[in-house]
C-alpha cells in the first residue's frame, strides 16, 4: 500500500474525551490569552506583571472585611466588582435561554435599557408618595415586563417570517439608548427647575437595601443562576427550548408548538435582561443615564460562551470578566494603560476559547503516526 | 440659487458622504459573504481600520518630522490606506482561521472580532494620544488630502458640480470599487468559482475548486475593504476628520450587515441602498419634522433598518438571496 497521496495531517472526529481533559485544554486556553495579553502589553513597554497585579488588587484587594464603622463588609475595591458581576451574571443567564435555542439575541444592551427605562418611570412618577414595600414590587414588576416584551418583539417577527434577529434585536440597542438621551432632555425627568440634559436622582424609597455592602441584587443574582440551571435541567420547557435549538424540525415532528417556544423563552430572556435594568436604576446607580447598561448587554454574551451556556459557571467567568473589567480603572491609573485594555483582552480570551473547542472536538493525525498505527493494527 | 434648492444640494451631499464608509463596508461583507462567511465582526475590522490608518499616518509624520524633514501628505494618504487595509484583513483573516480552519461557530466569532476590534482601537487610540500629550491628530496638509477635493471647473458647474465633481477621494474610490466586484462577482471565472463555494461548497469542491482558499481570500479581502470604511471613518467623516474620537465606528458596521441585506448581496444595488440609507443618516440636520424631537427622529436609520428586515424577510425571493451556505462551515470529511 502506498502513502504518497496521504496528506500531512488529518484531521479526525473524537470520539469521546475525558472530562478532566477538557477542563485541561479550556485553562489551558485561558492562560494562553493571558499570555498574549502580557506579551502585548510587554512589548508596548510597560511590565505585564505589574498589570496582572494591578488589575487583580484593584478589583478585589482586601474582598470582604469588618470596616472603620465595625461591619462585616466587602471592600472598597470589591464592592464596584461585585456590582459588575451582578450586571454581567443577570444578563448573562438571560441572554443564555435565547442562546440555548440558537436565537442569537445580541439586543441585551436594549432589553437591559428598556428595562431600565420602565423601572426609572416608575419611580420618577411615584417615588416620592409610594411606600418602599411598594415601588421596589413595581419597579420590578416594570423592569421584567418592559425587557421582555422587547425581547418578545424581534421574536415575533422570527416566529412568523424567519426574520434576522441578530440585526433586529442589535437596532433595538440603538433605539432604546436613543430613547434615554430623549428622556433626558424632559423637564419631568430633569432635576426640578434645571434644564441640563440629566435624569434626577430617585427617591430613597426606590432603593434596594444592601447586604455586606452592595445592594441585594448580588444574592438575586445567585440565586438566579441556580434557578436557570434548574430550569434546563429539570423542566420540560428548559427541555423544549434544547430541542428546538438542536432543531425545529425535530422540535415540530415530536408534536411541540415551535412559535410558542420561541415566543415565550425570548419573553423571558427579555425580562431578565430587563431585571438587570431594574437592578442598575434600584442598586447600583440610583438613577437612569445613557451607561446604565454600559456594554454589559455585550459582554454577558461573552461570560454565557465562556461558562459553555452552563449557569453556573457562569457565576464564575462573570467574577472573573468583572475583575478584568473592574481592574482595567485601576490600572489606568496606577500605570497609564487604557481602560480599553479590558475589552481587547476579553476578545483574546474569546479568541483562544473558541481555537481550543477544535482541539477539543477533533485531533490532528500527522502522516508519519498514522502510518504506525497502521502498522501496529 | 433658492434657499430650498441649497438645502437640498447640501442634504444629498451630506448623503453621500455619509454613504461612503456604509458603502465600503457593505461590499466587504458581501464579497465576504458569497465565500459562505457570515462575518458579524464588520464593525470590529472598521474599528481596527479606523485607528491603525489614523495610528500610520500620524506616525509616519512623527518619524519625518523628528529626522528634521517635511512629511509628504500624499504618501501619509497611502500608508493610512495600506494601513487600513491590512488592519482590516488581520481582523478578517483571525475570523477566517478560526473559522474555516478551526471550524468554530461564525455568529460567535464575529461577534468577538467585534468585541476585540472595538477594544484594539479605543485601547491604541487613547494610548497614542497619551503619548501625543492629549489626542492624536494628523497634520493639516494629510486632514487636507482627505478632505473635499477641487477639480476646477468641473466643480464649478452650477448644481451638477457640488453634486458631482467635489467629495473627497474615498467616495469615488468606493464607486471604483463597487463596479470592480459588480464584474468580478458577474463576469469573472474567479467571481463565478467564489460564488459556487457560497452556494454549495460540496459541489465546488467536486469541480476542483478550493474551498478553504477561496473562503479565505473573500474573507481578507472583505476585511480589508471593512479597514478602508473605518479609515474614512476617522480621516475624512466630520465628526472626526483625522483625530482620534473614543468610539467612533458606533453602529455603521452594523447597519452595512444590514445593508447587505437590503442590497440583496448585489454591489450596485449596496450602492443605491447605501445612498438611501446615508440620506437616512442625516436627514434630520436638513428636514426637520415640527414636533418630532432630534433624539427620536435619529432613531430612523435604525427603525428602518429593522423595516428592510422585516420586508426582505416577507418577500422572500429566491434568485435574490443569501449565499445557500451562508453562516454554516464546510467540513470535507462529514459530506
Amino acid at each position: 500500500m502506498t502513502h504518497a497521496h496521504d496528506p500531512f495531517v488529518r484531521v479526525v472526529k473524537r470520539t469521546n474525551i475525558e472530562r478532566s481533559k477538557v477542563v485541561l485544554f479550556r485553562l489551558t486556553a485561558l492562560v494562553g490569552a493571558l499570555l498574549a495579553g502580557a506579551l502585548l502589553v510587554a512589548l508596548l513597554g510597560y511590565d505585564p506583571a505589574q498589570m496582572y497585579g494591578d488589575m487583580v488588587s484593584g478589583a478585589i484587594k482586601g474582598f470582604i472585611g469588618v470596616n472603620k464603622k465595625g461591619v462585616l463588609a466587602f471592600t472598597n475595591a470589591s464592592q464596584a466588582t461585585i456590582k459588575i458581576m451582578t450586571l454581567l451574571l443577570v444578563s448573562a443567564l438571560g441572554l443564555t435561554m435565547a442562546f440555548k435555542m440558537r436565537f442569537w439575541n445580541i439586543g441585551g444592551e436594549g432589553q437591559i435599557l428598556v428595562g431600565a427605562i420602565c423601572s426609572s418611570y416608575v419611580a420618577i412618577q411615584f417615588g416620592d408618595t409610594w411606600p418602599q414595600w411598594l415601588i421596589l414590587p413595581a419597579m420590578f414588576l416594570a423592569g421584567c415586563v418592559g425587557g421582555g416584551l422587547y425581547g418578545l418583539l424581534p421574536a415575533i417577527f422570527k416566529a412568523r417570517w424567519g426574520t434576522n434577529e441578530t440585526l433586529f434585536t442589535l437596532m433595538l440597542n440603538y433605539i432604546a439608548l436613543n430613547f434615554i438621551t430623549y428622556l433626558q432632555y424632559q423637564p419631568s425627568w430633569q432635576i426640578t427647575g434645571t434644564s441640563f440634559p440629566k435624569i434626577r436622582d430617585f427617591a430613597d424609597s426606590t432603593q434596594l437595601p444592601g447586604v455586606l455592602g452592595v445592594h441585594i441584587g448580588w444574592i438575586i443574582a445567585l440565586l438566579l443562576a441556580v434557578l436557570v440551571y434548574l430550569y434546563f435541567a429539570k423542566t420540560k420547557q428548559g427541555y423544549e427550548i434544547t430541542v428546538v435549538g438542536e432543531s425545529a424540525n425535530t422540535a415540530r415532528y415530536a408534536g411541540m408548538n415551535v412559535t410558542r417556544i420561541i415566543l415565550r423563552t425570548m419573553f423571558i430572556s427579555g425580562a431578565i435582561c430587563g431585571f438587570a435594568g431594574f437592578l442598575q436604576v434600584s442598586g447600583a446607580d440610583g438613577t437612569l443615564t445613557t451607561d446604565t447598561a454600559g456594554g454589559a448587554g455585550f459582554t454577558a454574551i461573552t461570560v454565557a460562551w465562556l461558562a459553555g451556556m452552563n449557569p453556573l459557571l457562569m457565576i464564575v467567568y462573570s467574577f472573573f470578566i468583572a475583575i478584568l473589567e473592574r481592574g482595567s480603572n485601576r490600572i489606568q491609573t496606577t500605570m497609564g494603560i487604557p481602560k480599553s485594555a479590558a475589552d481587547m483582552l476579553i476578545g483574546i480570551i474569546l479568541f483562544f476559547m473558541l481555537g481550543v473547542e477544535f482541539f477539543i472536538n477533533y485531533r490532528l493525525v500527522f502522516r508519519a503516526r498514522h502510518r504506525k498505527e497502521e502498522a501496529a493494527a | 440659487m433658492s434657499y430650498g434648492i441649497t438645502n437640498i444640494l447640501n442634504f444629498l451631499n451630506m448623503a453621500v458622504l455619509a454613504s461612503a464608509p456604509l458603502l465600503l463596508a457593505t461590499l466587504g461583507e458581501i464579497l465576504t459573504e458569497k465565500s459562505g462567511n457570515l462575518n458579524l465582526g464588520v464593525e470590529g475590522m472598521m474599528f481596527m481600520g479606523a485607528i491603525a490608518s489614523l495610528g500610520a499616518a500620524y506616525s509616519y509624520e512623527q518619524a519625518v518630522t523628528l529626522a528634521g524633514g517635511m512629511p509628504s501628505p500624499l504618501l501619509a494618504t497611502l500608508i493610512a490606506a495600506g494601513a487600513a487595509a491590512a488592519a482590516g484583513a488581520l481582523g478578517a483573516l483571525i475570523y477566517a482561521f478560526l473559522v474555516v480552519t478551526l471550524r468554530a461557530n461564525q455568529n460567535v466569532t464575529g461577534l468577538t472580532l467585534t468585541i476585540f476590534g472595538t477594544g484594539f482601537a479605543n485601547f491604541f487610540g487613547e494610548l497614542i494620544g497619551k503619548q501625543a500629550g492629549g489626542f492624536v491628530q494628523v497634520s493639516a496638509a494629510t486632514k487636507a488630502m482627505f478632505g473635499n477635493l477641487d477639480m476646477g471647473a468641473l466643480s464649478q458647474i452650477p448644481v451638477l458640480g457640488p453634486l458631482l465633481f467635489r467629495y473627497n477621494w474615498m467616495v469615488y474610490f468606493g464607486l471604483v470599487a463597487m463596479l470592480v466586484m459588480a464584474w468580478f462577482l458577474g463576469r469573472s471565472r474567479r467571481g463565478l468559482n467564489l460564488r459556487a463555494v457560497g452556494e454549495n461548497p460540496a459541489t465546488a469542491d467536486a469541480a476542483g475548486v478550493n474551498v478553504a482558499r477561496y473562503k479565505y481570500m473573500a474573507t481578507i479581502a472583505g476585511g480589508a475593504l471593512c479597514g478602508l470604511g473605518g479609515m474614512y471613518i476617522s480621516m475624512s467623516s466630520t465628526a472626526c476628520a483625522g483625530v482620534w474620537v473614543h468610539n467612533c465606528v458606533n453602529g455603521y458596521g452594523w447597519l452595512a450587515v444590514a445593508l447587505v441585506i437590503f442590497a440583496t448581496w448585489s454591489p450596485t444595488r449596496a450602492w443605491l441602498c447605501g445612498l438611501v440609507f446615508g440620506g437616512l443618516l442625516v436627514v434630520r440636520n436638513y428636514y426637520p419634522i415640527p414636533g418630532l424631537p432630534m433624539q427620536i427622529y435619529s432613531m430612523f436609520p435604525y427603525i428602518a433598518t429593522i423595516l428592510v428586515l422585516v420586508f426582505a424577510s416577507i418577500r422572500q425571493v429566491k434568485e435574490h438571496a443569501q449565499p445557500a451556505s451562508c453562516g454554516l462551515n464546510y467540513f470535507r470529511e462529514e459530506r
